[in-house]
């Protein structure tokens, strides 16, 4: 069995996030890759949620409609999932909540309520009992759930394998999993040796930075960027972060440049909504020449939109957010590896040059689990260099300190406070080299030219990194054109029906000429993205790439691969 | 060091008689004697907002960071979270920091951050030439309230001493001395210091004569007396009435401080890396 998902659905606050990872780390030992979208409505308590855990011996970022196996908790989850099951597909449930017709589907009932009662055990356990019975079902050996337990459970350890033991002892082997051991005598690949760390994007990102010299996070809590906050203040103590959420967005974009005046390399995360207040600071960064990477996490807008759920559809707010004409860097990463390797890149890119840098995510990247191979993440044996801490453009010491001196490229020395006999002086008004307030039209002229030459010594550094990738069949006259999340489920349709995929990675400076390059000999070029106007296609159409078709989902949800193929076989038919 | 030493050659554009002159000169005066006594003008940061008062940071040689309207304070908080051997002053005006920017105002007092807020409170939006502002009084007649303001004004050292400043003083900008004493008092206190100076706006709200009459200086006041404070800072609300305007320091006490809590100590790369690595085993 090449490829395996399991939906776990309960009522939030049932624990189906964790559930799911569970199920998730049992495949990751068995030398599966994963793929975890979690699904949940905004609220705390009760609400519907999902995790729906793919396991594949390929490298894979989607989700499939279809499963091999249900794991209910309630009800609810029959009703809204039994559609997705397939002939030899089957449920398992608590069969003290819940009633299954098993003369439709194939299912193994634990007595979960009467099993915790037993062992005295909280109802939360509930989620350890039905997996100890999802374990036998599937036949993965209880070795590899205990090893699991022991690791990720420490918390009342005891208790939670004797519920396990139950709910694996009480269940019936009804289908048979590959394991390692199965594959003793056929090939592996290299990476399926050692099990991978599974994590989201939002990890990602924060490592990545981390990696790259983080001295600060600063952001104000917002769906689907939180997790970047939490990781940050929880580790802060370990990697010298200051970690600080503010009383409002507006503050957390001006203390991310206070940091940056004082020498220290600042992050924020956000999204839609708090990136509407970050704006005017966004505006001063491309004034003041501050250096500032922005997680921006998407979601489903306008306004409050669908708070857990996506979108791409602020691609065009993040490409001219701010008032006037100033260079900035953007990335859409496409999965966890991409999400780390450019989240250092970008926080590299934005003290070289000095500009406003983007993560632009969304809440797929942001909130979904990967197999992570920190190996693989970007080509580090030759862009090593690029990730790992950089110094910026440092004054030399020199003669009087003019903190925004002319240069070729535009980007000025930085020296950072205190500096005997200098000032330095930042400023949000137009300025001079040292940073007085000046309306002189010549000096406002220069200043205006000095951050455009930024912007173009910028993109021409960028031709050395790979901007944009090309997967698929790389002779295919059709090609699908996505960017951000949506690279994943284009590589596996592209790979069923044998066409070409162009995924842009850096939006800002836009990678023309290599994205004419990689568009040679595509005579159909198909837009996949999640929102309803076709963002990316837009911008392609402004340096003259013309769009066949665009293929666009805009009901919060990420594209199944199914979803995928099916409008993939209408639009190509 | 000459407080002259602490000007640059930008053009200042002042008007004359602006009480903006006497906050850069008493503040020059005393950079330069702090800078005497053992602290470095070179560690010195001013930031400011966007109004008449924030110029200021142009006309001083001194580093600065001329931020956007109503946002000093989280600049300037960052500035001293990242490196607290740095002293931070704020240059505000009441339109900057009672205004647009009342939010972050309010944090920096309830978190007691080491900062020193100089109000340049003119009591009218002179910029955009003559709007009324929190502490305009009821009645004021700016270009935006023709019919004379509708509000009673807000009392900002009332709202400083509720959200936890633990300095707390005011100063008027004939009194120039005096100024000087409570900005170095002000700058030295560890803690969020506030300073509202009565600063006159000739052009649009030319308060001199008013002032000059019902200012008065607190004597023999208990500063670390809550209550006290509370009473002295309550007795004038910033309206029209005639009472008597108190000056200088009304309070003063030690309490914990938010810049105190971060760690300065950074792992290097090869230290990092194998935190890095080590954490990415929790998720196998």
């Amino acid at each position: 069995m090449n490829d395996f998902s399991t939906l776990v659905g309960g009522i939030a606050g049932d624990g189906i996030n964790e559930a799911g990872l569970t199920v998730a780390r049992l495949f990751s030992r068995l030398g599966y890759h994963i793929y975890m979208y979690y699904d949940y409505p905004s609220l705390i308590r009760g609400g519907h949620n999902f995790s729906l855990v793919r396991a594949s011996r390929q490298k894979i970022a989607a989700h499939m409609d279809q499963i091999d196996v249900l794991i209910a908790l309630n009800q609810e989850t029959i009703e809204k999932h039994t559609s997705r099951l397939k002939d030899n597909s089957f449920v398992i449930y608590d069969a003290d909540k819940v009633k299954l017709d098993e003369t439709k589907h194939k299912g193994c009932g634990l007595a979960i309520t009467q099993i915790l009662k037993e062992a005295d055990a909280p109802a939360v356990m509930k989620n350890t009992c039905i997996i100890g019975g999802y374990c036998k079902v599937v036949d993965i050996d209880w070795s590899v759930l205990e090893d699991v337990l022991k690791k990720h459970m420490p918390k009342m350890l005891e208790l939670n394998l004797q519920v396990a033991r139950q709910g694996y002892d009480q269940a019936a082997e009804l289908c048979h999993i590959d394991r390692r051991a199965d594959h003793a005598d056929s090939h592996l690949d290299e990476q399926d040796q050692k099990p991978l760390p599974i994590i989201n994007g939002n990890l990602a990102i924060s490592l990545g930075l981390i990696k790259a010299g983080l001295g600060a996070y600063v952001a104000y809590p917002m769906t689907p960027s939180s997790g970047v906050l939490d990781f940050m203040a929880r580790y802060a103590r370990d990697f010298g972060l200051k970690v600080i959420h503010p009383e409002s967005e507006i503050a957390v974009m001006l203390m991310a440049q206070g940091f940056a005046y004082a020498g220290v390399k600042a992050a924020v995360g956000t999204s839609g909504g708090g990136f509407c207040l970050m704006t005017e600071g966004i505006s001063l960064a491309g004034m003041a020449e501050m250096p500032v990477v922005v997680v921006m996490a998407q979601r489903t807008g306008p306004s409050t939109g669908l708070p857990t759920y996506t979108a791409q559809g602020d691609l065009h707010f993040v490409l001219n957010a701010g008032q006037g004409e100033f260079p900035r860097f953007i990335v859409a990463p496409g999965d966890a590896e991409e999400a780390y390797y450019w989240a250092g890149v970008a926080l590299n890119l934005a003290w070289k040059y000095q500009v406003p840098s983007f993560i632009l995510t969304d809440k797929i990247v942001s909130e979904s689990q990967y197999s992570f191979d920190i190996d693989l993440a970007g080509d580090l044996t030759s862009e090593l260099k690029e990730l790992a801490e950089q110094a910026p453009l440092l004054w030399d010491g020199q003669g009087e300190y003019k903190r925004y001196r002319c240069t070729e490229t535009g980007v000025s020395p930085l020296a950072f406070p205190p500096q005997k006999g200098q000032v330095i002086k930042t400023d949000s008004y137009t300025h001079d080299e040292g940073g007085i307030t000046s309306e002189d039209t010549q000096i406002t002229r220069e200043t205006s030219d000095k951050r455009e030459r930024k912007g173009q010594f910028l993109a021409a550094d960028l031709e050395r990194y790979e901007t944009v990738k090309v997967f698929g069949d790389e002779k295919s006259k059709t090609a699908l054109l996505c960017w951000g999340s949506n690279k994943g489920v284009c590589m596996e349709a592209a790979l069923k029906l044998g066409l070409r995929v162009i995924h842009v990675l850096v939006l800002s400076p836009f990678p023309e000429r290599k994205l004419k390059s990689v568009l040679q000999g595509v005579e159909r070029l198909l837009a996949v993205e999640c929102n309803s106007t076709g963002q990316l296609a837009k911008l392609a159409g402004f340096y003259g790439i013309e769009i066949q078709d665009r293929i666009l989902k805009y009901d919060g949800r990420p594209f199944s691969v199914e979803d995928l193929l099916r409008e993939l076989g209408r639009v190509l038919a | 060091m000459n407080p002259k030493d602490l000007a640059t050659t930008a053009k200042n554009t002042w008007c004359p008689g602006c009480g903006n002159f006497s906050i850069m000169s008493a503040m020059r005066m005393v950079l330069a004697e702090l800078d005497s006594e053992g602290f470095p003008v070179e560690n010195v940061v001013l930031v400011s907002g966007i109004g008449c008062h924030a110029k200021i940071v142009d006309y001083m040689n001194v580093n600065s960071f001329y931020s956007i309207h109503g946002r000093t304070l989280p600049a300037a908080s960052a500035i001293k979270i990242a490196n607290p051997d740095l002293q931070v002053i704020c240059f505000s005006g009441d339109g900057d920091s009672l205004a647009e920017g009342l939010d972050h105002l309010i944090f920096a007092a309830k978190r007691n951050i080491d900062l020193t807020l100089i109000l340049h409170d003119n009591r009218v939006y002179g910029l955009t030439t003559g709007q009324y502002t929190p502490t305009s009084p009821q009645g004021f007649k700016g270009k935006s309230t023709p019919g004379g303001a509708i509000e009673h004004p807000m009392n900002p050292l009332e709202l400083m001493l509720v959200c936890g400043a633990s300095y707390i003083a005011r100063g008027y900008t004939h009194g120039i001395q005096q100024l000087q004493t409570l900005f170095k008092e002000a700058i030295l206190h560890k803690g969020f210091s506030f300073v509202d100076v009565l600063q006159v706006c000739v052009s649009y709200n030319n308060l001199y004569e008013s002032y000059n009459k019902w200012t008065y200086t607190v004597q023999g006041n208990d500063a670390a007396n809550f209550e006290e404070a509370q009473k002295i800072i309550r007795s004038w609300n910033y309206d029209r009435s005639e009472v008597p305007i108190p000056l200088g320091k009304f309070y003063e006490i030690e309490a914990s401080r938010f810049d105190q809590a971060f760690s300065q100590r950074r792992p290097n790369l090869s230290e990092r890396d194998g935190k890095i690595l080590a954490l990415l085993e929790n998720f196998i």
